[in-house]
């Protein structure tokens, strides 16, 4: 029977094929009394041969679509399946008590488990996950069930899971999965970013997901409107076919944008450019027209392993993106670690207030030896394009001082050491804390430019809390509190000849994005889906219709009032 | 047996990646090898009982071997510490 559910559109597009669940199966096991213990203990060997041997294939394939680093988990978990010390005891068990071997698995792991769960280190509690997933795998051998192996998908599918953490999404083929669906999470959240730059269409926070579709069910995922439909009728499904193709002719007809500049009926040119997490999206970039980066975070060179990266892994992964985009702007973020991003491997001490707490530029003025490497390998790669460094989270022109100077330092000692390093370096912030938005006059005098974090400049001003959904209608981009600040800032680098961009969300949002304009951004960075639909809706919009807009709009009283304002002024354009 | 103490000077200690590749070394020889920390022993060739010791920076560690390749294995173990830039 055809079904319905609704969430949040997370990334553009519609995607039609079969579910596959990417869920746990049940393994609950019972004690039983065997009556060969040899025969058990070779059925428990097999298991472990078997499990083996699917986490070679596993390996294998993560080194060679995700690189060595990636691949060095599964290798650990190798290591587990050939562990004595988990291994001897389990077949000593099945041996004198007569047990079967899953009940045996299961009691030894869990031992191991709890030891590892009770140490004082977040790494090692961590390491208790690992314990259970490679005893899952053994477990789910011995049963006879199929645990599902994402890297593993061969045909094409749409995935259907609770929620996608990043090492899920990593394992993801991109020419099988055409699409995901989530019980939880929201247009910022992990799940909904990496569908974004996967460019897969994605609807997450259905509630319901997993609980309402089975493995194999027909699926339509629509991205656009943020609709899950089950088992539609052939009715729905030749609707949404030609809804697809719809989209596909309006892509294509965006495509004929990608190498246009981008420039209002008027003849205001702005940049549009890409948020990208890693060396690989330089691609999509450039496929989708942007004219550089205006937000690569640099976070993910740290995430999913568990050392710090070296200066020269750091090295090569600027110097790509820096090459790849041909001479073309890229700023670069500084490590912006803390708030929902930890790295376990730092042991960093829980806190109550991440999001107010020791994080971003805080934390690399603290643990500079992490903050100079950085500097390092970007002021190397510099002499191989056009670098901007951005410094996240300032709060005080003291902050963005002191991170100038240690820059200073390691590019005076690089050069001493006869290392190139680009003269022509621009060093901005993000400007993401009001106190800065507040005080932009003062800091556009010593900064070369701005560009302003909407994800948290509205949490923060806004007192609400962005991974708490009970006050998700804070999240308000159009409160005029909002434009007011977003006005200060923009104004006060024109004043001083600098320039001002925006990394936020909001950037690409089609009722911000006249809003944006009317201010007189300069830059826009976004998804880089979203460069060639924003490049024809400002292509359309008159600057200074835009203006008068933006100024009546600052009076208003509400975000729908805005809202609405925007979208009937823009209605004209169309 | 044989035996020879090392001071840990990865950043980070003895974890994952560090102990993956002691344990994958230790297996390959026939010796009984064993890991001393802090007054706690384990099996060398064990990833668990390793990763359990969390072995931090600057922490000073045991390794001994008894076995008909002993010697090979200490070596081979004192190669992979250096080597990494784990510990000397």
């Amino acid at each position: 029977m055809s079904s319905l559910l609704n969430g949040i559109a997370a990334s553009n597009g519609i995607a039609i094929a079969k579910a596959y669940r990417l869920i746990e199966p049940e393994l609950s096991t019972s004690k039983r009394t065997i009556e060969v213990p040899a025969d058990e203990q070779a059925r428990f060997r097999a298991a472990i041969e078997t499990s083996k041997q699917e986490l070679e294939s596993i390996r294998d394939k993560a080194e060679k679509d995700l690189g060595a680093d990636k691949a060095a988990i599964f290798e650990a978990h190798l290591l587990v399946l050939s562990d004595p010390e988990l291994l001897t005891p389990i077949e000593d068990r099945i041996k004198t008590e007569s047990i079967n071997a899953e009940f045996a698995l299961k009691e030894t792991a869990d031992m191991f488990v709890m030891m590892f769960e009770q140490m004082d280190n977040e790494y090692m509690r961590e390491r208790a996950a690992d314990i259970r997933d490679v005893t899952k795998r053994v477990l789910a051998h011995l049963l006879g069930v199929q645990i599902p192996n994402p890297s593993m998908i061969a045909e094409e599918v749409i995935v259907i899971a609770e929620d996608l953490t990043p090492s899920d999404t990593a394992q993801l083929n991109r020419q099988f999965v055409k699409g995901f669906t989530t019980d939880v999470g929201g247009r910022t959240s992990h799940s909904a970013i990496m569908a974004r730059s996967m460019e897969i269409p994605a609807v997450v926070g259905t509630k319901a997901a997993t609980a309402e579709i089975q493995n194999g069910d027909l699926v339509i995922v629509d991205g656009l409107t943020g609709v899950v439909h089950i088992n539609p009728t052939p009715e729905l499904v030749k609707r949404y076919e030609d809804k697809y193709t719809a989209y596909e002719a309006q892509k294509a007809e965006w495509a004929k944008l990608v190498n246009e500049p981008t420039i209002s009926v008027d003849g205001k040119q702005v940049e549009l450019v890409a948020n990208i997490g890693t060396p690989k999206d330089i691609t999509g970039v450039i496929q989708n027209g942007g004219e550089g980066v205006g937000l690569y975070r640099t976070e993910f060179l740290y995430m999913g392993r568990d050392q710090l990266p070296t200066e020269d892994e750091q090295f090569e992964a600027y110097k790509a993106v820096l090459e790849g985009l041909s001479g073309k702007p890229v700023v670069v973020r500084t490590l912006d670690i803390g708030g929902d991003k930890e790295l376990p491997y730092l042991n960093l001490p829980k806190e109550m207030n991440p999001f107010l707490g020791h994080r971003a530029i805080r934390l690399c003025l603290e643990e500079q030896e992490i903050f100079r490497t950085q500097l390092r390998a970007l002021l190397r790669a510099s002499s191989f394009g056009n670098l901007k460094i951005m410094f996240p989270m300032i709060a005080t022109l003291g902050e963005f001082r002191q991170a100038k100077a240690i820059l200073e330092e390691e590019k005076q000692e690089l050069l001493k050491n006869g290392v190139s390093v680009s003269d022509h370096i621009e060093v901005g912030i993000m400007v993401e804390i009001p106190s800065t938005a507040v005080m932009a006059d003062t800091f556009a005098k010593e900064v070369d430019f701005f560009s302003i974090g909407t994800n948290d400049l509205i949490q923060y001003t806004m007192a609400a809390d962005r991974m708490n959904e009970q006050v998700s209608y804070l999240y308000q981009p159009y409160n005029p509190a909002i434009l007011r600040l977003v006005k200060m800032v923009v104004d006060a680098a024109h004043k001083e000849g600098k320039w001002a961009g925006m990394c936020g969300e909001m950037a690409g949002d089609e009722v911000a994005i006249p809003l944006l304009l009317g201010l007189g951004l300069d830059e826009f960075s976004m998804s880089a889906t979203s460069i060639l639909k924003a490049r024809s809706l400002i292509t359309k919009l008159s600057q200074s219709e835009m203006e008068s807009l933006a100024v009546s709009v600052l009076a208003m009283d509400t975000n729908d009032a805005v809202k609405a304002a925007v979208e009937d002024a823009v209605a004209k354009f169309n | 047996m044989v035996e020879k103490s090392f001071k840990v000077i990865a950043e980070t200690g003895i974890h994952a990646r560090p102990a993956t590749l002691l344990v994958q070394a230790a297996g390959k020889f026939d010796s009984d090898i064993n890991l001393e920390f802090n007054g706690k022993k384990v099996n060398l060739k064990s990833i668990m009982g390793v990763m359990s010791l969390g072995i931090g920076k600057d922490a000073d560690i045991t390794i001994t071997a008894e076995g008909s390749d002993e010697q090979d294995a200490l070596r081979t173990l004192a190669d992979t510490l250096n080597k990494e830039g784990l510990a000397e």
